[in-house]
């Protein structure tokens, strides 16, 4: 047998073939109410290779009240609290839309327990519609999201109970408030996460204009994205690069190509956009164009397995 | 051209678009930037476009404004020529008032679901407040002679914005132009003369609230343009919603513009800070 010829810009994850590098941040983009605004030319330049879905729960969500945006330098706070139809209600309406998109689905879950994370991973398991599963344990605007991703042991207890129920591929989302995202990530890892992708919104809060002391989110605090966050992202994709050898997803305050190759140089695999597509909704499919031109002209450290981290083991002054 | 979408609205090309600012003029107390849009389709009146200056806007070195800001369509010209009426209160209003000829600036729409026309055998009454009078000029205009128009301000200079509506009759808090006091109290009149009418309003929180309590208990149909803090514009950011009957809706896909009697209040926390 000889193995078919792949293309030399083929992109593998946790075995998908993708037609780029680039996907969006969960939350960060609904294609069904896309759809509504732009019609099916969406279809026709959809920006993503893979097409990550907003946070499933098991129960409906109505999310958290409004104010739910706040704009600050250099990106912005949210509070939106995983609105979704809950599980049965993605499976009815959601899941058939989000069939017909042009790309690989993944779906990423989030559960208030184990025993409502291994529901969800149960329930999408034998669905062909879907590629693979993101574990949201990192969601920093609903309490008891953060317990399961801020702490090794709790992640390890997580995998264990959810890997066995499904061979999709399992992309565990790492929270960047904790001590040790990479210590996190290797737990994942060991106990056969897939792939890590990471960062979620770095936690933060902001006062309202005129009231002072009064939260202005109704959620009281949110998460901050956008170029504020790309340095730590930066940092953390570096630091967990070298701690696994799984697949990893990086994203932070991508703006622009150069940012996407920041993170591939740092060892990220995948690279997501998500506040920029805010901006911009073709945001994505700008920083994939330019991705690949660069990586064309400077090729980077391809391929998962043994990338070596380019992240230095003690701290250097600048 | 854009086919329209099934649920009848007007569809955004997909992703924003570069327009060149071609006209800047002051009209009292606001501004009119008003930019080419070749590849645009014709908005429905109370559509919405997401706006961001090409240049000293987000990036890497901008502070704010970063997100784009969301404004109704004041007028779209025979030419394409889109209007948007402005009043520089914040980093990003004061940065699209910088603007003038030949600058650059992103176009995203147009957006959301606008203005339905009026129930059967109804006289549709226009009642802006402020910047808010935005979606009634596109809309008196489709309407024509039918539609009475009514306009509150706080003061004469902003008053003068009463001329981008031929025909408009003005409220002002102060007493300095028109009527010596609110819209609403036109409003109230108009419908204590004659209540078989459908109510289009936009204008800040108070006054569509009160709008909105007005036509309830008058049983007059109204729909309300209503604004929120928005990242996207397009049902990505869940950030912009508002609470309705049955639950929250996200202002820029299933609004701006709402039917009054979906809501128990048009005071949306977060709007019009």
């Amino acid at each position: 047998m000889t193995a078919a010829p792949v293309a030399p810009d083929a992109v593998e994850f946790c075995g998908i073939p993708l037609a780029h590098r680039v996907i969006n941040a969960s939350g960060t983009f609904d294609a069904i109410a896309a759809r509504r605004a732009f019609g099916d030319a969406l279809l026709e330049r959809f920006p993503f290779a893979a097409f990550v879905s907003k946070t499933v729960t098991v129960e409906p969500r109505q999310g958290n009240p409004p104010p739910r945006l706040w704009e600050q330098a250099g990106g912005m706070i949210n509070s939106i609290g995983l609105p979704n139809k809950g599980l049965r209600g993605y499976l009815a309406e959601d899941l058939p839309r989000l069939a017909e998109l042009p790309v690989p689905l993944i779906v990423n879950v989030m559960g208030f327990s184990r025993e409502e994370v291994a529901t969800l991973v149960a329930a999408f398991a034998e669905r062909e519609e879907v590629a693979a599963l993101e574990l949201n344990v990192s969601c920093p605007n609903v309490k008891t999201g953060t317990i399961m991703g801020a702490d090794p042991a709790e992640t390890a207890a997580l995998l264990d109970a959810v890997r066995p129920l499904s061979a999709k591929p399992l992309i565990v989302k790492l929270t960047p408030n904790c001590t040790s995202p990479a210590a996190v990530a290797a737990a994942a890892e060991q106990h056969g996460a897939d792939a890590v992708s990471l960062v979620n919104t770095l936690r933060g809060m902001a006062f309202h204009p005129r009231r002072p002391g009064e939260p202005w989110l109704g959620g009281g605090s949110g998460g901050v994205s956008g170029p504020a966050i790309r340095a730590i992202a930066l940092g953390q994709v570096a630091e967990v690069r070298a701690r696994v050898s799984i697949a990893v997803v990086g994203m932070g305050g991508v703006q622009s190509a150069r940012h996407a190759q920041d993170l591939r140089r740092a060892g990220a695999d995948l690279v997501a956009v998500g506040t920029e597509s805010f901006r911009d909704p073709l945001a994505a499919a700008r920083v994939a164009a330019g991705l690949e031109q660069l990586e064309h002209n400077f090729p980077a450290n391809s391929g998962v397995s043994g990338a070596t981290p380019p992240v230095a083991q003690t701290p250097v002054a600048h | 051209m854009s086919a329209p979408a099934a649920e009848g609205r007007a569809l955004a090309p997909v992703g924003r678009r570069l327009a060149e600012v071609t006209g800047f003029r002051r009209v009292g107390a606001y501004d009119v930037v008003s930019c080419d849009d070749p590849g645009g389709p014709p908005p429905d009146p109370g559509q919405f476009y997401m706006l961001a200056a090409a240049e000293g806007w987000g990036g890497d070195c901008d502070e704010r404004p970063f997100l784009p800001r969301a404004f109704s369509v004041l007028r779209r010209h025979a030419d394409g020529t889109l209007d948007f009426l402005l009043e520089a209160v914040g980093p990003g209003t004061r940065r699209l008032a910088e603007l003038r000829s030949g600058d650059g600036l992103w176009v995203l729409g147009p957006l959301g679901r606008g203005f339905a026309a009026p129930r059967q055998g109804r006289r549709p009454i226009l009642a802006g407040g402020g910047v808010g009078i935005a979606p009634l000029a596109i809309w008196s205009d489709r309407l024509g002679a039918a539609a009475l128009v009514l306009l509150g301000f706080r003061d004469a200079p902003h008053a003068e914005g009463a001329e981008l509506i031929a025909g408009a009759r003005v409220a002002t808090d102060d007493g300095s132009t028109g009527h010596h006091g609110l819209v609403t109290d036109l409003l109230h009149a108009e419908l204590g003369c004659d209540a078989r009418a459908e109510v289009y309003a936009c204008g800040p929180p108070p006054m569509l609230e009160a709008v909105r309590a007005l036509c309830a208990d008058l049983g007059v149909p109204a729909q309300l343009a209503l604004e929120s803090g928005m990242a996207c514009g397009f049902g990505a950011c869940f950030g912009c919603v508002v609470p309705t009957r049955s639950g929250y809706v996200r202002l820029c896909v299933d609004g701006p513009v709402l039917d009054a009697a979906d809501l128990d209040t048009a005071l949306v926390p977060g709007a019009g800070h």
